[in-house]
């Protein structure tokens, strides 16, 4: 389950729970009305067999039961039609069963599949702040959970749609053979409608409180489990115990309390039909006596009580069901209700060596204060420039939106003279490439890591694996470049992952490379070896936010970026003149001396 | 994900209404479960259960018996329907007195059966539900006196999965599974016996009709598992793929993978749609199967009966309850089927659970123990030793003396054991060869309490729980208040960075403090450690990128912090390992060097070389 408050459309005032079922039902109708007919129909025909087999049940004991056995006999023909009428009826029902049960699980599968890559194809079409405003976990459950939920009240949908035809035909049936046992029946089966509902209604809230319980104690377990070391260092041992013993406690409680709602309804529930039995088998006995029913007509309505019990408790679980559903529909229409990215098809050519332009560039997250306040730079084509600036200056923000993650909210970005937002986030990467500081590997071979969908030669590839200098533990990895990383894979350290990050970017030849902190985790001699290298191999303009001196004093120039506009540019020697900027860099000095 | 299937008819639409919380009979479980339990036996999982789970013995005979009373309750109805058709009805006359005292009777047998099985459910609950709090308390409590050596990083999953899934599954099993063997066993059993006392021929017809079922029902069983095996497989990698393209949504798209990324997605949903189309034959047959033969029992119970019943001695109302006997006879065989796969996971999840509580913890605390110093603690290390329960040696008898109130830098590559080292000296393992001595004490002879407070490690990772900054930092002294919290900031020079929080002191820090950043998160734990006044400070400093400004608090409250006790720090900065007292170099499990910063450089070994590098990155040359 995710969690409750997740966002989605607040249901309409008055839209209640069964309408807003209705519609989930309909959207799935609608989708897929093949499996869903068929379903139904199979319910049906099955509903009719129920009632079918009594009516032979009860021929069955009038024809074949009390003559054979109380009577003069019966011949064998009329013995074996007897047996062969059950199995016809046993047939037809087990096929429909067959038929229903197939038919309304495709239809739920389908379902399912429908609304799963409809939420994927939202989350590869959204913007990148719908992202960036929820957690991943999130974004898992709705495809995960939440359609599962959103589609569980379908399961047992085609089988209710039956139920009103098997109580009508059964009310049928039984004013056929008297009155009295439909009488009977009416009074029993809203008891029993009603006693369904109760239960579980009451069972509703604490089955729920129940599952935050489960969930507590989940995120208890794994989060001390997950820290043990600190546990232990801090002897909390007895204390972690304390809090998973009272977290279960509120789940024992909530699970005795299911428990004795069961207790309390569910015998009743069961009983029922069977006294219902009973009073047909009193009434009926009385009735034979009178003459006006036969022990056949008395036989075949008990099993029609006997068999009526199950499409009630069918019916109670589609309602108990339906609110689960509804919610997780609801969040699954957050998704789909939020509006997705605009990505301008053709993008224009851009040349090949390219001056970066920042005129007058604003960005702000929704209402918040601004990121880039009208930033103004220009970087020539095949130039190093190091970005510098506090925490929050904004060096992070803009290369997002240089490489078309995030549109600008003010001014333009222009790249050898087009505008980014006219290349749009599929014509930029063919010109941009960034390495950010926290590496993504997939899980998949390092191979497949480096190259992504692109034809590289191996040549190409070990050029650039020594340009990073990755060549050395690449070779050493158990399969080199097949060895699978990430999350199912090998573990590969934090400077080690940089560097395939780096050659990724690198195979792409990008005309602009951007480095976001990229070496952090690189020993400082390979570090300062990798962008010796990445200048010897130019082509590309090159810009770096670095927190180290080594690698601030190899770029050409330096823009020094304070509340979202650029407060100095120039090289690294003349900016030491402004004390914001030697106060700032003196500390990254100290950091590390 | 569940791939939980609600069910329709009997048993199914029970465990339905039983709670939302209940996963179906083909709920969740993990694909290495099914295959431990072959080899294992039922009886030896219950036999280690009962005598782990002392809760399970109270009143289990009177329970057991009440549910078994419930069960025999069900073939209460066919039996009177029986009677008053054989004594009632068909005896010519109808004798209405006969009826009215049957019915009368089986109404009043039908209320008692109410009261009886509302206990029984009652008791069940009551029972289960302490026995998986219990058996989960216990193994939680277990687990966390196993020493660090058994919890590895690629463990947690696993271990956690102990107190959660497994003991869910059970749960499962106690709430559905459990009372579905016991009624449905005894049900099958009295259904028989009422037949055969009606006529031993029908009860052997029914039977024979029967048999065929049964091996077809079992590899039924075993094919739906299997397809169910693949089809969690199958949900997974749907996840994984999921997880993937979310968590790695930058570069997919900064590297224009978008189109490839959601061929790969669409592929995996489909692939999970097609293994679940191919495992829901199995569901969409089985019942209907029974159903047939079900069916097919009752028509030759009535042809047989009908033609050589006289001759049998069958009367007209037996064959009529057979009729719904054959009913009673078959709904439990359905049923056990489909909680069969369910009980095979209940029991080796349990059996799972057994195993971690039958781990001996391998830290064993000393009974009346012996007092540590007060102040600075010396440490002492004489052919220490250590290796992994697999693995080889990580130290091979390693030989230092640290004086009290020194201040150490341990240094050497990642894998050379200084890590291993500074553990060892907070005990969070024993060594397997050779011993320690923190202020002249032997480690395993002092109460795990005293060494607590006295010896406190900082680790690297920073670990923060999901609190507030003030809660965490209390976490370092039993009966710390929010002042002495503070204080400790104070005292560390921190105040002005818990200032500049959002909210102050008491800012939640999030999942495993991932709020806040590595730095800030160590800013923490140092305030923590400061509160227990340890005579021993063990320290491993983080090795990632910290922001300048969190750089410059963390040097300072670091240096305020082991004033006046012995420090051991693992270092990774230079200015560390220069301002220490003494450094020990560490390579390969063995100390290589020792002595003080400028004695090393100038020795030209493995210290310089290191030195050289750092250098060579922080300075400019």
């Amino acid at each position: 389950m995710t969690d409750s408050d997740a966002p989605g459309p607040a249901p309409a005032p008055g839209d209640g729970i069964f309408r807003r079922g209705g519609r989930l039902v309909l959207r799935s109708f609608r989708a897929h009305p093949l499996p869903h007919l068929l379903g139904i129909a199979g319910a049906n025909v099955f509903a009719v067999a129920v009632v079918g087999y009594t009516i032979v049940l009860g021929r069955v004991t009038d024809e074949l039961i009390l003559p054979g056995l109380d009577g003069g006999g019966v011949d064998r023909d009329t013995a074996l039609a007897g047996a062969a009428a059950v199995v016809a009826v046993g047939v037809v029902r087990g096929v429909s069963m067959m038929v229903r049960r197939f038919f309304n699980f495709t239809a739920v599968a389908r379902t399912q599949r429908t609304w799963r890559l409809a939420i994927l194809d939202h989350y590869l079409d959204a913007p990148l702040s719908f992202h960036r405003s929820r957690p991943a976990g999130q974004l898992l459950a709705h495809a995960d959970a939440d359609v599962e939920t959103a589609a569980s009240m379908l399961m047992p949908l085609a089988y209710s749609m039956s139920v009103a035809a098997l109580v009508v035909v059964s009310l049928v049936s039984l004013l056929v053979v008297h009155p009295l046992f439909a009488l009977v029946a009416l009074v029993l089966f809203p008891v029993l409608a009603v006693l369904n509902q109760r239960y579980t209604r009451s069972v509703e809230a604490p089955a729920a409180r129940a599952q935050e319980a489960v969930g507590v104690v989940s995120g208890i377990a794994h989060e001390s489990l997950d820290g043990v070391l600190v546990v232990k260092t801090l002897g909390r041992e007895d204390d972690e115990v304390g809090r998973l013993a009272e977290a279960s406690d509120v789940l024992r409680i909530e699970r005795v309390e299911i428990g004795r709602l069961r207790a309390v309804y569910l015998p009743f529930i069961y009983a029922l039909p069977n006294l219902g039995i009973l009073v047909v088998l009193l009434l009926g006995s009385w009735l034979v006596d009178q003459g006006s029913a036969s022990v056949g007509d008395v036989v075949r309505s008990m099993a029609l009580f006997n068999l009526l019990a199950v499409p009630m408790e069918i019916l109670g679980f589609l309602f108990q069901e339906m609110p689960r559903s509804v919610v997780s529909m609801d969040r699954l229409d957050g998704v789909f209700s939020t509006e997705l990215e605009d990505r301008p098809t053709d993008p224009p050519p851009v040349p090949a060596a390219v001056e970066v332009a920042f005129e007058g560039v604003s960005f702000a997250f929704d209402d918040g204060p601004p990121v880039l306040d009208g930033l103004t730079a220009l970087v020539g084509a095949g130039e190093s420039v190091a970005l510098v600036g506090a925490t929050g200056s904004g060096k992070s923000t803009l290369f997002d939106l240089l490489s078309g993650l995030m549109p600008a909210t003010g001014g333009r970005i222009t790249l050898g003279g087009v505008d980014v937002a006219e290349l749009g986030p599929d014509g930029i990467p063919a010109v941009v490439a960034p390495v950010f500081q926290e590496t993504y590997l997939f899980a998949d071979t390092v191979r497949r890591n480096l190259v992504l969908d692109r034809e590289v030669t191996d040549d190409e590839l070990a050029r650039v694996l020594r340009l990073v200098a990755a060549d050395g533990f690449v070779g050493a990895l158990p399969a080199g470049l097949e060895t699978v990383v990430g999350e199912r894979g090998i573990t590969l350290s934090g400077g080690q992952r940089q560097r395939l990050a780096l050659a990724r970017a690198l195979l792409r030849r990008p005309r602009v490379l951007l480095l976001d902190d990229a070496t952090s985790a690189v020993d400082p001699v390979v570090e300062a070896a990798i962008l010796a290298n990445l200048r010897a191999e130019g082509g590309h303009t090159l810009l770096v936010v670095a927190h180290r001196l080594a690698t601030i004093r190899l770029a050409d120039r330096v823009l020094f970026l304070e509340d979202g506009r650029i407060a100095a540019e120039g090289p690294h020697g003349e900016l030491l003149a402004i004390p914001a900027y030697a106060a700032l860099v003196r500390a990254y000095e100290g950091a590390v001396g | 994900m569940s791939t939980h299937i609600p069910g329709e008819d009997t048993g199914a639409a029970v465990e339905a209404l039983e709670g939302a919380d209940v996963v179906g009979p083909w709920g969740e479980h993990d694909a290495q479960s099914l295959a431990g339990i072959d080899g294992v036996g039922s009886l030896a999982v219950l036999r280690r259960g009962l005598a782990a789970s002392p809760e399970l013995r109270s009143g289990l005979l009177l329970t057991a018996a009440m549910a078994l009373s419930v069960a025999a309750g069900k073939l209460l109805i066919p039996l009177t329907i029986q009677m008053v058709l054989d004594r009632g009805v068909f005896d010519g006359d109808i004798q209405m007195g006969v009826v009215v005292a049957l019915t009368g009777v089986a109404a009043g047998l039908v209320a008692i059966g109410i009261s009886l099985e509302r206990i029984t459910y009652l008791r069940l609950t009551r029972t289960a539900e302490d026995v998986l709090y219990g058996l989960r308390v216990r193994t939680f409590a277990h687990l966390h006196r196993l020493s660090l050596a058994e919890h590895t990083a690629s463990r947690t999953g696993v271990l956690t999965a102990r107190v959660t899934s497994d003991v869910e599954a059970l749960n499962k099993f106690a709430q559905w599974g459990a009372v579905a063997w016991i009624i449905s066993a005894v049900q099958i059993v009295a259904v028989l016996v009422i037949m055969l006392v009606f006529s031993w021929q029908l009860a052997l017809v029914t039977l024979l009709v029967h048999v065929p079922l049964l091996p077809v029902l079992r590899s039924v069983q075993r094919g739906q598992l299997r397809a169910y095996d693949r089809l969690r497989t199958r949900v997974s990698e749907t996840l994984a793929r999921v997880s993937e393209s979310v968590l790695g949504m930058d570069v997919i798209r900064a590297y224009g993978q978008r189109e490839v990324n959601r061929g790969d997605l669409h592929e995996a949903v489909d692939q999970q749609y097609r293994q679940q189309m191919r495992a829901m034959r199995y569901f969409s047959l089985v019942l209907p199967l029974t159903d047939v033969v079900g069916m097919a029992a009752i028509a030759t119970v009535i042809a047989t009966g009908v033609w050589w019943g006289d001759a049998w001695g069958v009367s007209a109302g037996e064959l009529v309850a057979f009729m719904f006997l054959a009913n009673l006879f078959v709904a439990p065989i359905t049923q056990l089927g489909e909680v069969l796969d369910q009980t095979q996971t209940a029991l080796a999840g349990w059996w799972k659970i057994l195993d971690v509580l039958d781990t001996e913890p391998d830290l064993v605390d000393p009974g009346q123990g012996l007092p540590l110093p007060e102040g600075s603690l010396g440490v002492r290390a004489e052919g220490l030793e250590f290796r992994y329960r697999e693995g080889g040696l990580v130290l091979h008898g390693i030989d230092v003396e640290i004086p009290p109130g020194a201040s150490v830098a341990v240094v050497g590559e990642t894998g050379s054991g200084k890590t291993t080292f500074a553990k060892l000296v907070a005990r969070l393992a024993d060594p397997t060869a050779g011993r320690l001595l923190v202020g002249g004490v032997d480690l395993r002879q002092v109460k795990a309490a005293d060494r607590r407070s006295a010896v406190r490690m900082v680790p690297q990772d920073g670990f923060l729980f999901d609190a507030t900054v003030c809660e965490n930092v209390r976490y370092g002294r039993p009966g710390a208040t929010a002042v002495d919290a503070f204080a400790a900031f104070v005292s560390l020079g921190l105040d002005e960075w818990v200032a500049s929080l959002p909210a102050g002191i008491d800012t939640p820090v999030g999942e495993r403090g991932e709020s806040l950043s590595v730095g800030e998160r160590q800013l923490v734990a140092l305030a923590r450690a400061h509160l227990a006044d340890p005579g021993l400070l063990i320290l491993d400093e983080a090795t990632s990128a910290v922001d300048p400004e969190t750089e410059q608090a963390l040097e300072q409250a670091l240096a305020r912090l082991s004033e006046g006790r012995t420090t051991i720090s693992i270092a990774h900065r230079l200015s560390t390992a220069e301002r220490a007292d003494l450094v020990f170099v560490f390579d390969d499990g063995h100390v290589v060097e020792r002595g003080r910063h400028d004695d090393l450089v100038a020795a030209g070994g493995v210290y310089s070389g290191l030195h050289e590098s750092w250098l060579g990155s922080t300075r400019d040359r």
